[in-house]
């Protein structure tokens, strides 16, 4: 299942997110991000913060449980700390993303898939989702203080009534996609490092594809607006904020 | 779920506080010090955030003690984890079997988009966290305050991927009891939410215990 093609015309830009890659840029509010995992089982860290007031950011408990959820997909709204929608979960092949499981980290890289760095493997070194969200917040000014729970596009992650975990391989199949619709000017910063679960013992990041469009505004029968009403309210927060 | 009982005798505590709900508490705790919420009246929410003493850009993460543990739910034999990998306390022991940590604080805000937007004004533990850090000029920010632990609070997840606020499964004189690994700077909310059963809408005191 793809989503339709996106009208060449609305076309901000597009590009390439390498294997084990990290990014970040500003998204305008209206505006909309496709994500297609392109050869299928990637891994895409992501925080979202209020560009204009960076103490504002993704809040992963307000996000569950304002919407009665342990995962993401069409109709869900990525919620800041502040009541806000910042982004929009639009359109979504996979039905199922993760936002409780956190990041790898150089420790983790390490143990499970052993050294390579910069010196024996240039930039095919195996790079890990913390360190590289770091760099993305330190180039904005922002830094460990704001490492919070992230999403982890393209992820499933169950959990068993005694809240042990499992993370479901082969989830996402070549040419998923998910598509935000942002709400709030957002900085939006990725990293494509596999998922801390994934028992793969093979270090196995993969490539993704980001293209920005300009979309339609949500009109009044917005599936992400009418999910809950409890959204319904979020959006009133959102579009108050910038009267 | 597993209890584990603690032998520690509170007369030999060196510290002993009742918390009233919606108050908020910032006190250090040393290593190799245990420290033990005793939840007085049953089913009240304890909204916990830990720092390193020494760092406070180390502090609890969530995410990382979840997925280190493989397991959604705090217990006894939880190793609380910072950003860093590093162990901030152990939880040895605990009589009501589990706590969440997925749940985070309630705040103005988020009130608004859950119950209603002129629930803003009812009091909520971000604004006791904001308060105590506000007074104690000690370097914290609204930015350090991350997902949180809530001692006592049952918040169970289905396989299909739901989660709920649930009536609460502790009980009068449940406790739960940890060891710090490192000097720690503990920041809590005891809270005051009435609009959900994490509290049994009914807020009511936690006893806050230190051992040497």
């Amino acid at each position: 299942m793809t989503l339709p093609a996106i009208d060449s015309q609305r076309v901000l830009w597009s590009e390439s997110l390498p294997a084990g890659g990290h990014d970040s840029f500003r998204m305008r509010r209206g505006n909309r991000l496709r994500l297609t995992d392109l050869e299928g089982g990637a891994n895409l860290a992501a925080l979202f913060v209020n560009y204009d007031e960076k103490t504002e950011r993704y809040n992963m408990a307000d996000t569950l449980k304002a919407q009665h959820t342990f995962h993401l997909t069409t109709g869900f709204v990525c919620y800041s700390d502040m009541g806000r929608v910042l982004c929009s979960i639009t359109a979504d092949t996979l039905g199922w993303h993760d936002t409780v499981c956190g990041m790898s980290d150089a420790a983790l890289v390490r143990v499970k898939y052993g050294a390579a760095s910069y010196q024996s493997h240039h930039n095919a070194m195996y790079r890990n989702s913390r360190d590289s969200l770091l760099i993305e917040l330190e180039k904005w000014g922002l830094g460990k203080r704001d490492l919070v729970a992230n999403v982890n596009f393209f992820s499933k992650v169950v959990a068993e009534e005694d809240g042990k975990l499992n993370f479901q391989s082969g989830h996402s199949p070549a040419g998923s996609q998910v598509e935000l619709r942002f709400e709030m000017d957002t900085l939006v910063l990725l990293s494509a490092c596999p998922h801390p679960l994934d028992p793969n013992p093979q270090y196995s990041a993969k490539p993704l594809l980001l293209e920005a469009y300009r979309g339609d505004p949500p009109t009044a029968d917005d599936v992400c607006r009418n999910f809950r009403p409890e959204n319904s309210r979020g959006f009133i927060n959102t579009e108050r904020y910038y009267l | 779920m597993t209890i584990v009982e603690s032998a520690l005798d509170p007369r030999h505590a060196i510290y002993d506080y009742t918390l009233p709900a919606g108050e908020p508490w910032l006190y250090p705790i040393k290593q190799g010090q245990t420290f033990r919420i005793l939840d007085l009246e049953g089913n009240q929410a304890v909204d916990t955030l830990f720092y390193s003493a020494a760092d406070h850009e180390e502090r609890y993460s969530a995410t990382d003690t979840i997925r280190r543990q493989g397991n959604l739910y705090l217990s006894a034999g939880s190793k609380l984890m910072s950003g860093e990998g590093n162990v901030l306390l152990t939880i040895v022991a605990d009589t009501c079997g589990r706590h969440d940590t997925l749940g985070g604080a309630c705040a103005a805000e988020s009130n608004s988009v859950r119950y209603a937007l002129d629930k803003k004004h009812m009091h909520s533990c971000r604004d006791s966290f904001l308060l105590a850090i506000g007074h104690a000029d000690c370097g914290l920010a609204k930015r350090d305050i991350a997902s949180n632990i809530n001692f006592f609070m049952n918040v169970p997840v289905t396989e299909d991927g739901e989660l709920t606020f649930a009536d609460g499964i502790s009980a009068p004189g449940k406790y739960v009891e940890m060891r710090a690994e490192m000097d720690v700077i503990a920041l809590i909310s005891n809270c005051p939410q009435l609009n959900n059963p994490c509290n049994a809408y009914n807020p009511t005191p936690v006893r806050l215990l230190i051992w040497d």
